[in-house]
């Protein structure tokens, strides 16, 4: 910093604290709330300090009591919800990677079309074709299937664009000193490119990850049968039966679990988050 | 922008791309003509037969004062989970920028929410504030402010805003931040040998250089209240009380899978369709530029 003023320290520390505080608050309350029983958590107001019950909450939780009123647990939710994820994650960074290498690395007909129509895929959510998709998808027979959950899901083409804005970064040099040295097209994509584009799949990975872990409108049409509910779905399932008949503590806990595997994964992978976050919106 | 190498060869193109045009035409393009088409037929109660109406959806669409009241709400969400959670992240990034000790510690706890889905964000701010068990709503009576966002509409609006703003400030705040720490060090230090404060380095370099990163996030938080943020609708308020915080993607969903009107719904897919249109080709346009003083 160019000047040291102890008092705008002092005060930057004080409004980050303050910050942080306001945004752990809710997940500390759920915390809170999942370590309680479910009569403590109803109470107004409820205990704004850790209880004692967090080891049978989770047990509850993760293996299902029975109390929730479905047959499915949470283990095998967050199941689901990890399949389905990693489905989205390596499907779509797999024909990504191929799509870019072909609309960088060659020439052929109709490639600004094929550009084009993959670039448009970036501007509609899939908020926003939910019925036609609905309608595609129980056609094809696949509702209630990992390939209906995710499929539509891959069709997107931000990791595209994110390898082809790399690719084309990649030095010219290389393809002509690959080329001496007598290998082909693929050779140069398995033993160059991608290793090349370590960072860039890193960064998409995290991305990806939490985009497909957290999807909720998509598996709520998709899923009728609750064997192929992901956590998200399942928790939302659990509060409706009203305020009364909730059991706050259990849904906490769950809320906690399946808050778990995204938030591991932003951490951990911080740095390549960051920088993924940072280049695919360039 | 091409390469100047290429590879040669008349098929493999072809097989590259093959996968990614195979999901993307079943599933983006099939259905995205689909909704356009179905924008213009009415099917009877029945699903019998299907009608051909012209435009009379939109037409009907267009006179129906709940989708017009939709369309005004979904206005002022959008302006407020954007104005809101890009104020308090330009903060927050400031003061991060300033200083070096717990620096990561802060960050990393800042950006949590981002991992936290959509619903179960919903889920743990009503938690907070329902109006018969939380705890926020317990100390707001307290103070002789009394909350009830099941009856009360803009209490409702407020309970969504700031689930929004609580899961998007990550997003925001880390490009705030990336977007700071890359004005060069010279610009500040110049500044400040010229006499400038903290205050005055902020107003008159930082901020006129962090247009452009304002602009991206303003373009992409608008984006954010207007699709994603379905989930905390959902869990929250389910769009009421009465239909005060049934945005336009909650409607569509609302009409077309449990009102069951196809060509009505459709039609909202369309219209959504071309704001989303008009608001990336506002992005490329001014993006690319750099919105800059």
């Amino acid at each position: 910093m160019v000047d040291r003023n102890p008092w705008l320290t002092f005060l930057s520390h004080a409004v980050l604290v303050l910050g942080v505080c306001i945004v752990a608050f809710p997940l500390y309350l759920a915390f809170v709330a999942s370590t309680h029983t479910s009569e403590a958590v109803v109470q107004s107001p409820m205990p704004l300090l850790p209880g004692a019950h967090l080891w049978e909450n989770y047990q509850a939780a993760l293996l299902g009591s029975g109390k929730l009123g479905s047959n499915t647990t949470a283990l095998h939710m967050m199941w689901v919800s990890f399949v389905v994820a990693m489905i989205i994650t390596l499907g779509k960074i797999a024909i990504s990677l191929l799509s870019a290498f072909a609309i960088v690395y060659f020439r052929f007909p109709f490639k600004m079309l094929c550009f084009w129509a993959i670039f448009v895929t970036l501007m509609l959510p899939v908020e926003v074709r939910i019925l036609p998709t609905y309608k595609v998808v129980a056609d094809l027979g696949l509702l209630n299937s990992y390939a209906g959950l995710s499929l539509p899901l891959i069709a997107s083409a931000t990791a595209t664009f994110l390898f082809r804005q790399f690719f084309l970064t990649v030095p010219d040099e290389l393809v002509e000193a690959a080329r001496i040295d007598g290998a082909g097209p693929m050779r140069f994509f398995k033993d160059i490119l991608v290793p090349l584009s370590r960072t860039s799949i890193a960064a998409l990975f995290v991305i990806q990850f939490i985009y497909g872990w957290n999807q909720y409108l998509w598996p709520l049409l998709m899923t009728t049968s609750e064997d192929m509910y992901p956590v998200v779905i399942g928790i939302k399932r659990m509060l409706a039966g009203g305020d009364a008949n909730v059991d706050w503590n259990i849904v906490m806990a769950t809320t906690i679990v399946a808050m778990l595997p995204p938030t591991l994964v932003v951490i951990l992978m911080q740095k390549w988050f960051v920088k993924g976050l940072v280049d695919t919106e360039k | 922008m091409e390469k100047r190498v290429l590879f040669r060869s008349s098929w493999l193109p072809w097989a590259l791309i093959a996968p990614q045009l195979a999901i993307i035409s079943v599933f983006f393009f099939w259905p995205a003509a689909q909704a356009v088409l179905q924008s213009f037929q009415q099917e009877d109660a029945f699903g019998m037969s299907t009608e051909w109406v012209g435009l009379a959806n939109f037409v009907n669409l267009f006179g129906d004062p709940s989708y017009l009241d939709s369309f005004q709400r979904t206005a002022l969400f959008s302006v407020l989970v954007a104005g809101i959670g890009i104020a308090l992240a330009l903060v927050l990034a400031i003061f991060a920028d300033r200083i070096v000790r717990f620096a990561m510690l802060y960050k990393t706890l800042l950006i949590v929410p981002y991992a936290v889905a959509p619903v179960i964000a919903g889920v743990l701010w009503v938690f907070l504030l329902s109006p018969s068990i939380g705890v926020v709503t317990y100390y707001l009576g307290k103070l002789g402010y009394e909350w009830n966002s099941m009856m009360n509409d803009s209490q409702a609006m407020a309970l969504i805003v700031m689930a929004s703003v609580w899961k998007q400030i990550s997003y925001n705040f880390l490009f705030f931040l990336a977007g700071l720490q890359s004005i060069p060090k010279a610009l500040i230090e110049a500044a400040s040998i010229d006499g400038a404060g903290p205050w005055r380095r902020f107003w008159n370099i930082q901020l006129p250089l962090l247009s452009p990163t304002t602009f991206f996030l303003l373009v992409i938080n608008i984006v954010y209240a207007f699709f994603d943020t379905f989930g905390i609708i959902d869990a929250a308020t389910q769009g009421g009380p009465g239909q005060s915080t049934s945005i336009l993607v909650y409607k569509v969903y609302q009409d077309g899978f449990k009102a069951l009107d196809l060509g009505g719904s459709a039609a909202q897919s369309v219209i959504l369709m071309f704001i989303v249109i008009a608001l990336t080709v506002v992005q490329f346009r001014y993006v690319e530029k750099k919105v800059q003083y």
